[in-house]
């Protein structure tokens, strides 16, 4: 099987033809062999198929708002071909039994690569380190390894956690907050959590423990990685440690790109999520340090909700949006309309360095010949306002429902099949690999 | 206005108006037949999912004087904590005819949630929602202040002018939240004596003063000093060394009180802890509004239900 894709501007820039073969790149240029199918792309732009870092996928236990088949559906809508699955999942990733199950399960649904990210802890009780060599050596082979959505608090444990990954070539990923300093806390430390009456998580709750980390990260020699960086003070302590040579990534969200904790006032719980919305010059510091190289990626944090736990209060409420299907349409808004970043900077951010990150192999030369055919095609000239009908997961818990959004993304492909053709999903049928 | 959320949401016209109905309810109390048929054939569900008899009994006695139907639910547990099951609690009190719900709840956002989410058509009355706002206090607070400083000619009239201390716990207390919006909007001028750990870090909206201890706002003799409950779970929780430090720094004594203005008044929304945040000879004391308070209370949540009766957006 042979895709001609026509006329695409690659990264943006040039338009060329690409011609797949199998599941490789075949040709990239100005020739036009035949193909058994040819994609016209005028207007549109070729970018590699995008690395998602941090998402949840919920299976096993979370079925009720996600399965790795609805999550993978919804990550190739949005234009990935990779993502990463988070460990707090019910049981938890903490064995290499549970990791090539769910790698497995993703290899079944046949959308996207899915990645497993193993626990750091096991039952992520922070207490004693889970079977991280295992889960290292197992056929899926994790490098990634993350508590996410609880923080490795401890001092003593997050050495000898840095220490042991290291040991197996490994990062980790951390949810920076020390738990302290955030007991109970629900909504930004600032005027808005004044106003409203809730519990404030201060920034100072997620910088300390990244100061703490890249501190340690750098004593013991260790690679580490930091989520959802949310506040400019953060980024100052990245941007110190990088400048110094210590081996730190670090990752934004696109709800923190966009996205003020001012949206928490009417108490609507779709806008709970956790590092918090801050501020607005923490919103223009943190698109700032992608421009500059500080945040190294953009990575969905996707964490589906099923209505049950949205439609109550806010205390009640649990935290977390769905990411995958808008990520690509809130970046080209705040960072590539905005002016801060170009189309070839989109592929490394959300594909070239997260994979890299992730140790994910046939991301590193982005569109070229004898590249693995993972590629995503966007129409950046349309804009319309987002509706629920954009979401394809289990879930609806989308914050920009009723916003003005960029971009569509309009092919999808994973190692030389469609996975989206022309804006809509492939049946799920149609890729199943038995 | 439908509901009564936040006293944020009243503008300055609103907030008169309803002290004005209040002193008109005041006077339908001191008559002989204390009763207004306003309510007729009108069910207030009283539903407290946090225990408070003073403000259940005072909406009760507000109810019942404008002849509305009363039925009560109140509940601790935590069977009826989860959001899916307040949904469905409310919506089977609506069910059973309830035109008005007034709310008490421990967490935050409680009463905007159902105001807003669309579970109930019934007008919804804040009557405290965790750290976040207690509107018919501060206005029965604001009623009391209009009264003893204006007098008779209180009607119509705000407050502006008129320095208010707020002094305590603030960061935990939705009576110090509700009380400086509206004090704000009628034009007073507030400050805040409390320590650093139980004030909010920010709180550039309120417009307030911030001094760090009772004397410094002594003087700067205030017509109005309102003293904040110290909440128990408070005092072993570090916020401050001990209760005879806070009282000595933040609580409102006899030497204090001899330093203001003899026209100047010590409220407390209740219930008291005599000896911390005040003492029992200022509670005891004819500066000391505490029980007309109560008496406002009966009268200013009268006027809250009128109110919204004439509003049905």
């Amino acid at each position: 099987m042979t895709i001609l894709i026509r006329g695409a501007a690659v990264l943006g820039g040039k338009t060329a033809d690409i011609l797949i073969d199998g599941d490789t790149i075949r040709e990239v240029g100005s020739t036009t062999p035949a193909a058994d199918r040819v994609i016209d792309a005028h207007g549109l732009i070729a970018l590699p198929g995008l690395v998602d870092l941090h998402s949840h996928l919920r299976e096993p236990g979370g079925e009720g708002a996600e399965t790795i088949l609805s999550g993978s559906r919804a990550a190739a809508a949005g234009g990935f071909t990779a993502v990463h699955a988070m460990a707090n999942t019910n049981p938890v990733a903490d064995t290499a039994e549970l990791v090539e199950l769910v790698a497995e399960r993703g290899r079944h649904a046949g959308f996207v690569q899915v990645r497993p990210i193993g626990a750091v802890t096991r039952d992520l009780a922070g207490e004693q380190l889970a079977d991280i060599g295992g889960m290292a050596h197992s056929a899926v082979a994790v490098t990634v390894f993350s508590d996410d959505g609880r923080c490795v608090g401890d001092s003593l444990l997050m050495r000898r956690a840095l220490e042991y990954v290291a040991t197996f070539g490994g990062v980790i990923a951390q949810h920076a907050q020390d738990p302290q300093l955030t007991i109970d806390a629900v909504v930004n430390e600032g005027n808005v959590s004044s106003e409203l009456g809730l519990r404030g998580w201060p920034s100072v709750a997620e910088e300390s423990i990244i100061a703490r980390d890249v501190l340690l990260a750098e004593y013991v020699s260790a690679r580490l990685h930091i989520c959802h960086v949310s506040t400019a003070g953060s980024v100052d302590v990245i941007r110190w440690a990088k400048k110094r040579g210590i081996s730190v990534t670090a990752e934004v969200t696109p709800h923190h790109l966009l996205l003020t904790d001012e949206r928490a006032l009417a108490y609507d719980p779709v806008y709970k999520v956790n590092p918090p919305l801050r501020k607005a010059d923490d919103v223009e510091e943190l698109r700032r340090a992608v421009a500059d190289g500080t945040i190294d990626i953009v990575a969905t944090d996707h964490a589906p909700h099923a209505s049950s736990t949205k439609d109550c209060t806010w205390h009640d409420a649990s935290f977390g949006m769905v990411g995958l299907e808008s990520a690509l349409s809130v970046v080209q808004h705040t960072l590539v309309d905005a002016g801060h970043i170009g189309w070839a900077d989109v592929a490394r951010i959300m594909s070239v360095t997260p994979a890299e990150i992730g140790r994910v192999d046939g991301y590193a030369s982005p569109l070229t010949v004898g590249s693995p055919a993972n590629i995503t095609l966007v129409d950046p000239a349309t804009s319309e306002i987002w509706s629920a009908s954009r979401l394809h997961g289990g879930s609806t818990n989308s914050p920009y429902v009723g916003m003005t959004l960029p971009g569509r993304v309009m092919s999808t492909i994973f190692r030389g099949t469609e996975t989206v053709i022309d804006g809509a999903l492939v049946a799920p049928e149609l890729l199943r690999n038995e | 206005m439908k509901h009564l959320i936040s006293t944020r949401e009243l503008t300055t016209d609103n907030a008169i108006a309803i002290l004005d109905t209040a002193i008109d309810m005041v006077d339908v109390r001191s008559r002989d037949v204390k009763k207004l048929p306003t309510l007729r054939g009108k069910t207030v569900a009283n539903v407290f999912f946090e225990d408070s008899t003073r403000t259940r009994l005072s909406f009760e006695a507000a109810a019942l004087a404008l002849s509305a139907d009363v039925t009560t639910f109140t509940s601790q547990g935590s069977s009826v904590s989860k959001g899916e099951s307040l949904k469905d609690t409310l919506q089977t009190l609506e069910a059973m005819g309830a035109d008005f719900i007034v709310l008490r709840h421990s967490h935050s956002g409680v009463a905007a949630t159902v105001a807003n989410n669309g579970w109930v058509d019934a007008h919804i009355i804040n009557a405290g929602d965790g750290t976040h706002e207690h509107p018919t206090q501060a206005l029965l607070d604001a009623f009391t202040m209009r009264s003893r400083l204006r007098g008779d000619a209180a009607r119509g009239m705000d407050l502006a002018g008129v320095s208010v201390v707020i002094v305590g716990d603030v960061l935990h207390s939705r009576v110090a939240r509700s009380n400086a919006l509206l004090l704000r909007t009628l034009g007073a001028n507030v400050t805040l004596a409390a320590p650093r750990t139980l004030l909010p870090r920010e709180i550039d909206g309120w417009g307030a003063t911030i001094v760090s201890t009772l004397d410094e706002a002594i003087e700067m003799q205030p017509d109005v000093v309102i003293t904040l409950r110290v909440q128990k779970e408070r005092m072993t929780s570090g916020f401050f060394p001990s209760e005879s430090e806070f009282s000595e720094i933040w609580g409102m004594n006899d030497s204090r009180l001899r330093r203001l203005p003899s026209t100047s008044i010590v409220m407390h929304p209740g219930p008291m802890n005599r000896g911390l945040e005040i003492s029992g000879s200022v509670a005891d004391s004819p500066q000391s509004t505490v029980t007309e308070q109560v008496a406002n209370g009966v009268a200013l949540r009268m006027a809250v239900l009128y109110t919204l009766m004439g509003d049905s957006r």
